[in-house]
């Protein structure tokens, strides 16, 4: 006779030390997330305005003209030989404007339907006829504002925690049990008095363990690099961290119950997640998609955890404004885990 | 005594397939009791139902004196199930698996003891995807002994062993069973059953053909005797045919192989019928028939070339 861990213990434990002993999932769930926001963070970084490329077609004004919009810094000017080698460089994008003077009047050779073409127009014209001593009625003052929490950076680091917490709790929990199924040491487990909740309890618990490293390592990453703000409390982004990995725990029991095979698993896991990948605001805010379709995208798991997340990362709001966006969270992982619960196929 | 497993009628069909289609069955406390049948004969499906893990489609089944249903938790706390083909998490060491295994009971074995038993001790901190065949299995039997079973399922325990490894299941088996405890385990090696077990039941399409103790079943036979032999030159059926006391005969390899009721009759008879035929004997060997026998007298085929 001995003594004996408490089971769920045990499990628990047991599943952190397999998961710690697989180095690929390790790689998946810390280093993925973190060089991922890295890439997209440093392509989509703040940068200088470049001055935009203008085309200046030789004549007798042209050294005057290039004088003026290299004063004013926000276009750079090249001179052209020909109005015929000037159209070439703005057929072939080298520059974005062609000015040439022609019997006294300026003409604006350019693309209407790029914006910045028509930036250039407004600032090469703003630029020439202040220099020819144009004043303007209305004094104008610049007063320019740079806000952290409005760059790209700012939006993508919730998506990503949010895609993190989706993928490994699907992966980490979904992978696990069919694996367990397909070897059959569930259906071993399952001919000892083990209790089946036991199982599925410890499986969300040692998804616990990573949920609090996984964030923190992610959030810290944001915050350290890229200044990322937290303007809400970091409670509060605690819970909706913990009920997203909960939900999504959940969504990766479903998910598992009844596969046989880690191909059936992988295809279902893609089918529940891809959607969401693209649907769900990660990379790109999910307003862009068409009106007819908001109903239902809000209505997925992802879509409200990363408002949430970013409703309190970036807007600095409580608990009671994203109070919906948990309901949606919650009402998702209940339903799920119950269902998988009871479809599960232990052997 | 309450019989360890006793079950009636029992009924599993897969579509068209009768895996098991009417097993009765008595596995009384104390006794080692082996299911033995070709691949396919319905041995695993019968010990999944009586493991509770394969619900049957008719049929009754008792295990220590309980059902299946309501008494689920507390039959479990007193059962030890090794199962074919599972394989134990790979990640996990020795000691951990055991450890696992044991919290999962009320009462049982201290894993540090089981590693003793199963001579696994030096294997301890090892991870379980670096361990030998036969070391598995032996892991896999300390597994079902952590709850300090009462009747221990063994489902083809040493299928895929080597022969030192097999030997070294055996005499664990056999220890456990020493100490009281029942038994109940499927196998295709005839050799492992008649130094196992009490009794054997010898299954095929799903239906027990015979039942018995080893020695009995074999006595049962009509010539469970066997005489091989070659000759020089070799003779023809035509001279063994005649000789009195006779039964099954083959021929394999030059080499002659006849059953017979009786030695001492038999021996003499072959003899003069070969000196009578000019040939010169090169070979002769006797044995007693094996399960093996009993199982291709009964099913007039053999069991591991199934």
């Amino acid at each position: 006779m001995s003594e004996r861990q408490h089971p769920l213990v045990a499990l628990t434990r047991t599943r952190i030390l397999e998961f710690v002993r697989e180095p690929e999932a390790l790689f998946w769930v810390f280093a993925f997330p973190i060089i991922m926001a890295l890439v997209l963070g440093f392509a989509f970084r703040d940068r200088p305005l470049d001055p935009v490329p203008v085309g200046v077609v030789t004549g007798p004004t042209a050294a005057e003209l290039t004088q003026a919009l290299t004063k004013a810094g926000t276009v750079k000017p090249a001179p052209y030989p020909s109005l015929a080698d000037g159209l070439e460089a703005l057929r072939t994008g080298k520059i974005t404007l062609l000015v040439v003077e022609d019997a006294g009047s300026l003409v604006y050779h350019f693309d209407r339907t790029r914006p910045d073409a028509r930036i250039a127009r407004l600032e090469v014209d703003d630029a020439i006829q202040r220099a020819r001593g144009r004043t303007d009625p209305s004094p104008a003052r610049e007063d320019l504002v740079h806000e952290k929490g409005s760059r790209y950076i700012d939006f993508l680091l919730p998506g990503i925690l949010g895609l993190n917490l989706m993928g490994t709790g699907i992966w980490g929990i979904g992978f696990s049990i069919v694996n367990a199924r397909l070897k059959k040491t569930l259906k071993l487990m399952v001919a000892t008095p083990m209790r089946k909740a036991h199982y599925l309890l410890a499986q969300m618990l040692s998804r616990f363990v990573f949920l609090v490293i996984e964030v923190a390592v992610i959030l810290a990453f944001g915050v350290l690099a890229f200044q990322v703000p937290v303007r809400g409390s970091l409670g509060l982004v605690a819970v909706v961290t913990f009920l997203g990995a909960l939900s999504f725990g959940g969504i990766g029991i479903l998910v598992a119950a009844r596969a046989r095979t880690l191909e059936a698993a992988n295809g279902l896991m893609n089918l529940v997640m891809v959607p969401m990948w693209l649907l769900s605001g990660v990379f790109f805010s999910s307003e862009r998609f068409p009106k007819a379709a908001q109903p239902l995208i809000q209505a997925l798991p992802l879509t409200a955890l990363n408002n949430a997340l970013r409703a309190v990362m970036l807007e600095g709001r409580s608990l009671p404004a994203i109070a919906g966006e948990l309901a949606i969270i919650a009402a998702w992982g209940l339903v799920a885990f119950a269902v998988g619960l009871k479809i599960f196929r232990w052997q | 005594m309450t019989p360890a497993i006793s079950c009636t009628g029992l009924k599993k069909h897969y579509g068209e397939v009768k895996a098991v289609d009417g097993l009765d069955l008595e596995v009384r406390a104390g006794e080692c009791f082996g299911l033995l049948g070709p691949n396919g004969a319905g041995k695993t499906t019968t010990i999944e139902i009586l493991e509770g893990l394969t619900p049957p489609d008719a049929g009754d089944v008792v295990i220590l004196g309980r059902r299946w249903g309501s008494q689920e938790r507390e039959l479990r706390e007193r059962l030890g199930v090794s199962l074919q083909e599972s394989r134990l998490t790979e990640k996990l060491t020795v000691f951990e698996t055991l450890s696992l295994f044991r919290s999962f009971y009320v009462r049982g074995r201290d894993p540090e003891q089981l590693m003793a038993d199963l001579s696994l001790e030096e294997k301890r901190d090892a991870r379980v995807g670096k361990l030998s065949g036969g070391q598995r299995q032996r892991l896999a039997v300390a597994c079902a002994l952590a709850g300090d079973p009462e009747l221990l399922f063994l489902d083809e325990p040493t299928t895929g062993l080597d022969p030192q490894s097999r030997l070294q299941l055996w005499e664990r088996i056999a220890a456990y069973k020493e100490a009281g405890r029942s038994v109940l385990l499927t196998t295709h090696y005839m050799e492992e059953a008649e130094r196992l077990c009490d009794r054997v039941a010898v299954v095929d399409h799903g239906r027990i053909i015979a039942q018995g103790s080893p020695a009995e079943l074999i006595a049962g036979l009509k010539a469970p005797h066997f005489i091989e032999f070659s000759t020089e030159p070799r003779v023809e059926d035509d001279v063994i045919a005649k000789i009195p006391g006779i039964g099954e005969r083959r021929q394999r390899d030059g080499r002659w192989l006849l059953a017979a009721a009786s030695l001492a009759q038999a021996v003499p008879a072959l003899l003069a019928a070969l000196d009578r035929a000019g040939a010169k004997l090169l070979s002769l060997s006797t044995h007693r028939a094996t399960l093996e026998d009993v199982f291709i007298a009964l099913t007039g085929r053999e069991l591991r070339d199934e």
